[in-house]
């Protein structure tokens, strides 16, 4: 199944990107280039939302970390929407749990950035 | 003793896209050698990873070669390894040759995938040979 990446910004100035479909070596660069793009576009808080992602390697998670790492550059953030235990375990095994915010669903992040404002 | 015969061996060209081929593959033999449901996809990602990995060396290295998987359903084990054609690469440290920011970002400067292997893998072997770097892991199965 190809990659599906589609965003929309929120009335809070919160980018969230939709990611649906596998996200390996061959798919990866799609969703690093939207990272991408949106930076270059000034949008500094993203949430990717992976709800519908089917399938993560190391290659995705690298996407990721490039992504907080650029954010970070502008004082941004790059959270994540994800309950799927096998997706959460591939984050858990690397240690990236400690470094993404990951929340149960957009709203819950919403109010979470709410709350830290 | 005799060497053991792989059921199923694969062969593939080092391109990103035939690495969900050899995913698919792996988890299909796996599931027909008797590893259980819960544990396919462990398999599948590990084996993803590995593939992964050699799939970028030979890029760098000798994109001409191609990379190969052994799927192997014993009687206790499905075991899986993953050769590439790259000698003298240090498959857990520094990449040999130098990589671009670009594929460095996607692929690895986290060595991430080494990290997703041994986490995921019931058993793991990495061997660097004169021929190249062979990833072996395995995981338990349920014989009928």
């Amino acid at each position: 199944m190809d990659l599906k990446v589609s965003d929309y910004t929120t009335d809070d100035d919160l980018t969230v990107i939709n990611v649906e479909g596998e996200i390996d070596v061959y798919t990866a660069p799609k969703l690093r280039e939207k990272l991408i793009d949106l930076v270059n576009k000034g949008k500094y808080h993203l949430l990717v939302d992976m709800e519908k992602v089917e399938f993560l390697d190391s290659t995705g998670l690298g996407v990721l970390v490039g992504g907080l790492k650029r954010v970070r550059a502008h004082d941004g953030s790059l959270e994540l929407v994800c309950t799927q235990e096998r997706i959460l375990k591939i984050f858990r095994i690397t240690g990236l749990t400690k470094v993404f915010g990951i929340f149960d669903s957009v709203d819950d992040a919403r109010e979470h950035r709410k709350k830290q404002k | 003793m005799a060497p053991q015969i792989a059921t199923v061996e694969l062969t593939f060209s080092p391109l990103p896209v035939h690495v969900r081929t050899a995913r698919l593959v792996a988890t299909a033999v796996a599931r027909r050698g008797g590893v259980e449901e819960a544990l396919l996809d462990e398999v599948r990602l590990a084996v993803g990873e590995a593939c992964s990995r050699a799939v970028e060396v030979h890029q760098q290295q000798c994109p001409a070669e191609p990379v190969r998987v052994e799927l192997r359903d014993g009687a206790d084990r499905f075991e899986v390894m993953v050769s590439d054609r790259v000698p003298n690469d240090d498959p857990a440290g520094e990449a040999a040759t130098e990589v671009s920011p670009d594929l460095a970002e996607l692929n690895g400067d986290l060595n991430l995938g080494f990290a997703v292997i041994a986490g995921l893998a019931d058993d793991v072997d990495i061997a660097s040979t004169p021929a190249g770097v062979e990833i072996t892991m395995s995981w338990p199965v349920k014989k009928d």
